[in-house]
């Protein structure tokens, strides 16, 4: 069920990529993709009736779920802020030049 | 000496987050040159030092946090779960290229930016893209792999901003910054597919126990495909032109360098973590036909242009599509020892030096774009004129650049270009016919630049502009001198490094026992 939710999302995600004409939108659309891959990588991990994967204070003999997606995912969320924040910044900035955030005004470099 | 491939990528990114110190305690005028220079001198020196040891011990390897660096397993353990860099001739010769493209642009960097605001954060970024770039090439784990390309994305859109008061530039930079996380989100839903499947993220233990079954086919379609975008294969070119003509000229030179950390990013993938066990034909081809679009469509673009550096953007594409070529055909035969040994090897050694003679004539290209820019202004080519009469030094090195890209004798290009034809002529004569026709339309187009941007009489309004400064010909010496040393000593540099990493590349056995043990 879950990598029904990642699919799902990342095809919105894409949709707002690919076809949307405000930067703002594809910017949202980007983070939708980043949290669909996210989604995914977790549930990657999952053990069902597991617990958290802290070594020393897990009950013995129960399971625990797979530590290292949610490594990934946490390394994955502080990079896609990065992304966002800087993104967005250049977004501000085009705006201040082209006065629009319509991509197709955003036509100075073309051929 | 085991610490070096940590060393080389640990110092300049100690330096990128002391340099804004640095300027905040003074520290001189050109302290913040200074170190970045320093810093990238050192990994310079390391890396060939580095790779002397691969070429003398085979793969190094660097494992954090364990008990000694080269720990692969954790005692008990069958699967290595620390992260690690492996170093084989490959990854070196990428790395050994990178660095050396960095250290000609920071020099060169020097004047061309002193009249510009936030230097400081300028070498920040640039050290970091170093960074993002070297690791990139360095480590022997995917996950790994992942965050050093984000950091180059990241680094690089910031960098192709950094004229924030041209509309242009961020324009650019959106669209790199895009394109960029794009890809780098499939590469990391391509690690979860092969995380999920293996348990594993070191390309080592992965390809080990590689299958090949639809989630391997998944991943690596998405591996492909994204890495394709960031090194600029066409049809997913659509950015490059845009980033390198409108990032300052050292950034763009260090671009070129980059993007074929991507570009070394497929190989591994191709070679390293899939090998043999895939049809190595099926994506033989598609990284030949990546190749061939790349080079038609580079080159025929390029012709139409108008603007100095987006015509040798255009180029840049072009040139990737010999590369790809040559390490496609290789690739295509990996599965047939007979072929491979008669030509594919030669083509994939063909592949590899033109992606070191590549990084440093295009570096050099641009930085005589960038100085033609700082001294006359603009950079359309229907203003520009008669140049040579006031910058002879940039003219010279324009002309051992064109010569190269163009595949002229006795410059390095022609050495690289001469191995693709003869190799891939043997494996189909058509793509070797094509590769000579996009080598003269290369010619001719910078003949054309050439012809109007410094012959033809002295313009009036040139007439009093100077030869471009002292540490911008220092940059553009650097990378020329490498030009011409290769072009005179091919068969030296084929032999010492080039030969290497052919072979590092093929020899997918030797870079899985290096980490696993023996198999």
């Amino acid at each position: 069920m879950p990598f029904v939710v990642v699919g799902v999302m990342l095809a919105l995600g894409l949709y707002a990529i690919l076809f949307s004409k405000n930067l703002i939108k594809i910017a949202i659309g980007l983070s939708i993709v980043e949290s669909a891959v996210n989604l995914f990588l977790i549930t990657l991990g999952y053990v069902k009736g597991a617990v958290a994967p802290i070594y020393t204070m897990a009950p013995a003999g129960k399971k625990m779920v797979l530590p290292t997606p949610q490594a990934l995912t946490l390394t994955a969320i502080v990079i896609g802020l990065a992304t966002t924040a800087m993104l967005l910044s250049l977004i501000v900035m085009a705006y201040k030049h082209y006065g629009t955030l319509d991509i197709r005004e955003l036509r100075r470099l073309r051929g | 000496m085991e610490h070096l491939p940590i060393l080389v990528v640990a110092v300049p990114l100690f330096v990128a987050f002391a340099i804004p110190l640095i300027d905040k305690v003074g520290g001189g005028r050109y302290a913040k040159e200074g170190v970045t220079v320093g810093s990238l001198l050192f990994s310079l020196i390391g890396m060939i030092l580095l790779l002397k040891r691969v070429a003398a011990l085979g793969p190094q390897v660097y494992v954090f946090g364990a008990a000694l660096p080269t720990l692969t397993l954790p005692t008990g353990m069958k699967v290595p779960i620390r992260i690690m860099f492996e170093v084989d001739g490959m990854s070196a010769f990428m790395a050994l290229s990178g660095s050396i493209a960095a250290l000609a642009a920071a020099i060169y960097s020097i004047a061309y930016l002193k009249d510009e605001t936030g230097k400081d954060r300028f070498y920040v970024l640039f050290l970091l893209l170093v960074v993002g770039m070297l690791g990139m090439e360095l480590t022997g784990d995917i996950f790994n792999f992942f965050v050093f390309l984000e950091i180059s994305s990241i680094a690089s859109a910031a960098l192709v901003a950094f004229r924030y008061y041209k509309a242009e530039s961020i324009e650019a930079a959106i669209k790199y910054m895009v394109v960029g996380s794009l890809s780098a989100l499939f590469v990391l839903i391509a690690v979860g597919f092969l995380y999920g499947k293996y348990d594993a993220l070191n390309f080592a233990a992965i390809a080990k126990r590689m299958e090949f079954s639809w989630a391997d086919k998944i991943a690596l379609a998405l591996l492909v495909v994204s890495l394709a975008l960031k090194c600029g294969a066409v049809p997913l070119h659509m950015w490059l032109p845009d980033a390198y003509a409108e990032a300052p000229a050292s950034v763009t030179a260090l671009l070129v360098s980059v993007s074929q950390a991507s570009l070394y990013g497929l190989f591994r993938v191709c070679f390293s973590l899939f090998g043999v066990k895939m049809s190595t034909l099926t994506v033989g081809w598609i990284v030949i036909i990546f190749g061939v679009l790349s080079m038609f469509i580079g080159v025929t673009m390029a012709l139409v242009q108008k603007e100095i550096k987006r015509l040798m953007a255009f180029h840049a594409i072009s040139q990737t599509g010999y590369m790809l070529l040559g390490v496609g055909v290789g690739l295509a035969v990996l599965g047939n020892p007979f072929d491979l040994k008669s030509y594919g090897l030669m083509a994939m050694k063909g592949g590899i030096f033109h992606i070191i003679n590549h990084a440093m004539y295009k570096g050099l290209l641009f930085l005589t774009a960038g100085a033609v820019f700082y001294r006359a202004g603009t950079r359309d080519l229907n203003k520009l004129g008669g140049l040579a009469h006031n910058m002879p030094w940039t003219t010279v090195y324009f002309i051992i650049g064109a010569a190269a890209i163009a595949g002229l004798p006795p410059f390095n290009g022609f050495a690289s270009k001469l191995m693709i034809y003869e190799s891939v002529y043997k494996f189909n004569p058509i793509l070797s016919i094509m590769a000579m026709i996009v080598s003269v339309l290369t010619l001719a187009s910078f003949v054309k630049i050439f012809q109007s941007a410094f012959l033809g009489p002295q313009l009036p309004e040139y007439k009093d502009i100077k030869e471009a400064p002292m540490s911008m010909l220092v940059g553009m010496g650097i990378l020329a001198f490498v030009v011409v040393f290769f072009g005179l000593f091919p068969e030296l540099i084929v032999r010492t490094i080039v030969d290497p990493a052919a072979k590092a590349l093929v020899d997918q056995a030797s870079y899985i026992s290096k980490v696993m043990g023996g198999m």
